[in-house]
């Protein structure tokens, strides 16, 4: 997206220069909306009204609710607030204010978008929205937000509305329009105002990637107009002091407004000026839109329509001025609605926000110090997610090059996090001073958690913990990273085994939101809750399964990754699959994953589970293959050289296959059976319906507690396409049978690996049986 | 606030408490004994300044150095202390001359003092010279020196302006580069224009990169101090300051010439009383249209140095020197940088008159450094409050209001100026010549310093 923004911003830049001269008079007719009189309401739920002086100043706060949510409940009441306060003759301007210190507006309500049972019924709901909207966008009196914490989606549009945005200039102070992450739009004027307020790129860019802006930039970009800093403490705690400051900055700007007349258009910045003149030409319209449509298409290979249809309707309200870009904004919102992509994202949005919560509950010791050993990017990448959150660490390695090399890894996080403004230098100077570098054990007495990341051998982690357990106190959790080793194996080794359990992370950790947390038979409930909770605090998401060969994801990944294999050997090219993965949603492709695991990394995990999974696992050629490739040194990126050549300077798809790959895969080659032809469809199937069947039988086995943590689990550890919303919401958006056909077909050709299993079965026999009940 | 800041009740008050002194003067006999803290009795014999100006005015061509030289040459001359007496100097200062970095010491050679005489210079932004004081104590205490000359010196009219990193790394390359050719290359790694902007020394926090300035308007903010609150206090200072230059009682002023003028330099030439109406017009000069700290109730960048003469009290007597003070019980403390930078005096307040056994009432002169009048109002409110004094001072209640009749009565900071490195040994001879003045036994100091720090100080009049 950075990309389209480049691209967007240079675009405009030729062209204005050469549309200096041309003034062209915006143009933005008029419309009329007829105005309905609402009964008054004086017992408002969500709402309060009172008067400063000859302001007034409504306050949104929604009783028995951490955060202010639009919903059904709250429109009547803001359409009575303004009504009255308009019918006050004495009140001179209105201050739109949140009475939590927790945030503005953090959004419209899902559930009302979710209750909708017709498109026309999520069409009237973004009527609804718009036409309160347009009353506040019309009061003839000044109503200016005064902006707290978030300020998103629904809240924004609010905000968008008034005439005038104060905000707090902290970090938790952002806006924006995430509608896109669900699968919408902004469906209450948020398509047609933002472009209006800011510059057509950046309204783009916001609608578009849904990325959320804190208040500076907001004040750089044009949304917000006024910033106060936040307060310390005083005569009150620091959050309730700077409420309070905002409103009384608030009520002293509306004054100002008010007797001023209303807000005052702003000046432009050339600059500013010229982008604005040149999207009134149609020819750089036209060319800009066809631009980012053309990214978003390749970005997102056409599989969410949300973009393109926010494309589509900002484009319409340039194009045939306001009352087509509402229409279309409406019409657009209830079509996107009623899409499986919205409601796919909807279900991961709610599988996310639950999988950020410790159902096993509080631990009774909080793990404050935790002790990471192995400095490798595994290692080093959980050091760095815990420094930044407040753990003391202790990196552990054997030899001090390792240990610089994971040092580098993290200050290198931490600086690149500073030119991102995620953290000052102090912050950063401070996180690194919680890190503590060492090759010895010393102070491992001290410390609640050990989280081992060294090498993927049973005998090896035996040795470490025999060796850590000597020295650290009894309610200290040993942790492993391991990716397949059975957690129950290496517990075996220990003399406090509830107190050992799996964490397994995600290469690169800095980036990858999933955490798996493994348990073993023996495994204390008050470990599983520490584990989470460290988690959880370290910024994951985190999943809780059972023990198992390859616990949930290695175990899917293998069994899918071994089909890979015998696509190779049916002569389909590795750049085919990645084409044919990327097209069903994965965003990397199967084979480039492969090199990215590392093949040695596959080959041992591989080996492993084929003799603990049987079958399925294993495929006819996957294993040789892979000790092949190894033996060769072909074990992936790392190396160089895997299914590819990796080669300085050239990127994704220009990257040539390596053709000692291709001498390897020729020595297995197989025709394909009669009756396959491996095109995109069928090898996005051969992948995806292995990849679902496992993942359907780890929850059959217990493997897996839940289709939520399933769902969130192939998501965020293995890519599984979000659009998609998961294996589980995908069999019930696709249709558990139209799977089980798929699976039977491969079945007949290909043997027992593509046996359907029997939840899956049974859902498809029964279309009544969902993994979801909305 | 606003009422005890009427300054005609405030005169009144004044005079009422005069009245009532020496009333108690007739029976001033149990004088009140503290907790000390430490085990010799220490005493200031007296400290001098020279004028304090606004910066780029009278002293705009001096170097600190030679501020300091004029305080520690009208310090000999106020005391007639034998230099073969003196162990020590320490001075204070902040923004400092890369040529001078030891500023104590180039000021004591430039002031003729005998070259045995070792000094050093001390930096703790505003309380820079409190910690030259404090510094000189631990000498004594600790027995390496007996008599000791604490100072402090800022000059903001001339500050070290910088390259930028980029440059001068490319600069020192430079020097060790052998051949032209080599040195041309390196210049052609320029790669714009912005590395050649200079880098200008801020009254910024390091660590958080905000300037005192909107710190202190945030800090009035969350205490709920008006506009009008400050511009009152700004003119109090100022008010109080005029009264006491023209009745001559700032008279730890030694006059400076400086080389080309006319004539020395003999006042503070900062004290302007303006009218409240001309104050409340000024637009805020941080915090752009809603703030409330503006230039006037604000300390402004000032030049100027000070000096103090401390020993034991033995050794004064030894020495024949009458000492004005004995400097008691003192406290360092640190807040977040933040949101509390300049709270310092309602921390460091509770701690030195619980140290001494002391409560409010048992200290008839205040002197707090007044870096913004805002600052001032929020300590004295953060002072006066028992929820702060529950959520964020670890107390069961509040410290207590502050008797205006007894704080800064001779005007302060935001008056008689601020150079950073000097107002310390200001507020403690200030204080000393209060003492006498109105009579009272002790005073209490206190003032806030860059980083989040505070410091607090007792004194107790030497008796006559």
């Amino acid at each position: 997206m950075a990309a389209i923004r480049q691209l967007l911003t240079k675009s405009v830049h030729t062209t204005t220069q050469i549309l200096y001269q041309n003034k062209i008079a915006s143009n933005f007719p008029q419309i009329r909306y007829i105005s309905t009189t609402l009964n008054q309401m004086t017992d408002r739920k969500h709402i309060q009204l009172s008067y400063r002086d000859d302001i007034a100043v409504i306050k949104i706060d929604s009783p028995n609710s951490k955060v202010n949510t639009l919903s059904r409940e709250m429109f009547p009441e803001f359409t009575s607030a303004l009504e009255e306060v308009n019918k006050n003759d004495k009140c001179r301007g209105v201050v739109l204010i949140s009475g939590k210190t927790s945030g503005f507006i953090a959004g419209a309500d899902i559930k009302m978008i979710e209750s909708c049972k017709t498109q026309d019924e999520i069409y009237q709901l973004s009527k609804m929205g718009q036409k309160i909207f347009f009353d506040m966008e019309r009061s003839k009196k000044p109503i200016v937000s005064a902006i707290m914490g978030p300020c998103l989606g629904g809240g924004l549009e609010v905000a968008l509305a008034t005439h005038y945005r104060i905000a707090v200039n902290d970090n938790k102070t952002v806006v924006g329009l995430p509608e896109v992450k669900l699968g919408l739009l902004p469906g209450s004027g948020g398509t047609q105002r933002l472009p209006r307020l800011v510059t057509v790129p950046d309204a783009l860019d916001m609608a578009l990637t849904g990325k959320m802006v804190k208040a500076k930039k907001a004040k750089s970009l044009g949304i917000v107009d006024l910033l106060v800093e936040p307060l310390g403490p005083g005569i009150s705690t620091p959050e309730n002091r700077t409420l309070e400051y905002l409103e009384d900055v608030a009520v002293q700007v509306t004054k100002r407004l008010a007797s001023q007349g209303g807000v005052k258009p702003k000046k432009k910045s050339m600059v500013r000026n010229l982008t604005d003149k040149a999207f009134e030409y149609n020819l750089i319209r036209d060319y800009v839109f066809n631009q980012v449509k053309g990214k978003v298409i390749g970005q997102t290979k056409g599989l969410y329509p949300a973009p393109l249809k926010i494309l589509e309707v900002i484009k319409t309200g340039l194009e045939k001025g306001p009352e087509a870009g509402y229409e279309a904004e409406a019409r657009g919102f209830a079509e996107l609605g009623v899409t499986n992509e919205s409601k796919a994202l909807i279900n991961l949005f709610h599988g996310h926000t639950s999988c950020k919560k410790n159902r096993f509950g509080t631990p009774q010791v909080e793990v404050k110090n935790i002790g990471v050993l192995g400095a490798g990017l595994m290692g080093a990448g959980i050091a760095s997610v815990s420094v930044d959150k407040g753990y003391d660490v202790i990196l552990k390695d054997m030899s001090q090059v390792g240990l610089t090399r994971g040092y580098n890894q993290i200050a290198k996080t931490l600086k690149d996090g500073v030119k991102r403004k995620k953290f000052s230098q102090i912050q950063a100077d401070q996180i690194i001073s919680r890190l503590n570098p060492q090759i010895t054990f010393d102070k491992f007495d001290k410390l609640d958690m050990i989280i081992e990341a060294v090498f993927e051998d049973i005998n090896i982690k035996h040795r470490v913990l025999k060796e850590v357990e000597s020295i650290t106190l009894p309610h200290c959790i040993f942790a492993s990273n391991t990716s397949a080793l059975p957690i129950t194996d290496i517990a075996k080794g220990s003399s406090r085994p509830e107190k050992v359990i799996g964490m397994h992370y995600f290469s690169p950790v800095e980036k990858m939101e999933l955490l798996e947390v493994i348990t073993h038979e023996k495994t204390s409930k008050d470990t599983i809750a520490s584990a989470v909770q460290v988690g959880l605090k370290q910024g994951k998401v985190v999943i809780v399964v059972k023990d198992g060969p390859g616990f949930y994801t290695t175990r899917i990944l293998s069994v899918a990754s071994a089909e890979l294999f015998n696509l190779f050997q049916e002569g389909v090219e590795p750049k085919d699959i990645d084409r044919a993965s990327k097209a069903f949603g994965f965003p990397v492709g199967n084979a480039t994953l492969l090199d990215e695991v590392g093949i040695d990394v596959a080959s041992h995990i591989a080996e492993y589970l084929s003799k603990a999974l049987g079958a399925s696992a294993s495929s006819r050629a996957g294993i040789p293959i892979l000790r092949d490739l190894v033996k060769n040194g072909f074990t992936g990126r790392k190396a160089g050289k895997g299914v590819y050549l990796y080669e300085e300077g050239v990127k994704g798809s220009d990257r040539q296959v390596n053709p000692g790959f291709y001498e390897i895969i020729n020595k297995y080659k197989l025709p394909a059976p009669s009756g396959i032809k491996n095109d995109t469809e069928t090898i996005q199937w051969k992948l995806a319906s292995k990849f679902i069947n496992e993942a359907v039988l780890c929850l059959q086995e217990g493997i897996v507690a839940n289709p939520t943590e399933g769902d969130i689990g192939a998501v965020f550890g293995l890519g599984f396409p979000p659009m998609k919303g998961g294996p589980f919401k995908f069999v019930d958006l696709y249709g558990a049978q139209k799977i089980v056909d798929r699976l039977r077909h491969f079945e007949q050709i290909y043997g027992n690996s593509f046996k359907p299993c029997d939840l899956l079965v049974d859902h498809a026999k029964d279309s009544s049986k969902k993994f979801y009940s909305a | 606030m606003a009422s005890s800041l009427n300054l005609a009740r405030q005169t009144q008050l004044l005079n009422n408490k005069l009245f009532n002194v020496s009333i108690r003067m007739a029976s001033t006999a149990n004088a009140k004994k503290i907790k000390p803290q430490h085990n010799k009795n220490i005493v200031l014999i007296d400290g001098v300044r020279t004028p304090f100006l606004p910066s780029f005015s009278a002293y705009k061509d001096l170097m600190g150095y030679e501020l300091a030289r004029n305080a520690l040459l009208g310090l000999v001359k106020r005391t007639s202390v034998n230099l073969k007496d003196v162990d020590y100097i320490i001075m204070g200062n902040v923004i400092q001359e890369v040529k001078t970095a030891n500023i104590a010491r180039e000021a004591s050679l430039a002031a003729g003092f005998p070259q045995r005489i070792p000094a050093h210079t001390v930096t703790l932004a505003c309380i820079s010279s409190n910690q030259a004081i404090t510094t000189g104590i631990g000498q004594i205490l600790s027995g390496q020196s007996e008599v000791v000359i604490a100072g402090g010196v800022e000059t903001m009219s001339d500050v070290p302006i910088r390259l930028s990193r980029q440059m001068r790394k490319l600069l020192l390359t430079m020097n060790k580069a052998k051949s032209v050719p080599d040195r041309l290359g390196l210049l052609a790694k320029i790669p714009s224009s912005k590395p050649l902007s200079p880098e200008l020394p801020a009254v910024a926090e390091f660590s958080t990169n905000e300037t005192m300035g909107h710190s202190g308007d945030r800090l009035a903010a969350a205490f709920g101090v008006t506009r009008r609150e400050q511009d009152e206090f700004a003119l109090r200072s100022h008010t109080l300051a005029d009264k006491a230059t023209k009745e001559g009682l700032l008279n730890d002023i030694e006059p400076v010439f400086v080389a080309g003028k006319k004539e020395p330099v003999t006042r503070d030439l900062g004290i302007r009383v303006a009218t409240l109406e001309k104050l409340s017009s000024l637009k805020p000069a941080f915090v752009k249209e809603h703030g409330t700290v503006t230039a006037a109730n604000a300390s402004y960048l000032t030049d100027g140095a000070s000096a103090c003469l401390i020993m034991t009290e033995e050794k004064a007597k030894e020495l024949g020197l009458k000492p004005k003070a004995y400097l008691r019980n003192f406290t360092y403390v640190a807040q977040d940088p933040k949101d509390q930078l300049l709270l310092g005096p309602a921390y460091a307040t509770p701690k030195i008159l619980e140290s001494a056994g002391l409560s409010v009432k048992d200290i008839d002169v205040w002197e707090f450094h007044e870096a913004f009048a805002g600052q001032i109002l929020a300590n004295l409110k953060a002072l006066d409050s028992d929820w702060f004094a529950k959520n964020y001072m670890g107390r069961q209640e509040k410290v207590g209001s502050i008797p205006m009749d007894k704080f800064n009565n001779w005007g302060g900071s935001l008056s008689i100026g601020h150079p950073f490195g000097a107002t310390g040994v200001r507020l403690v001879t200030t204080a000393a010549n209060r003492l006498h003045k109105e009579n009272g036994q002790f005073a209490l100091i206190a003032a806030c310093a860059a980083g989040g720090h505070g410091h607090g100080m007792l004194i107790e009049r030497y008796p006559q």
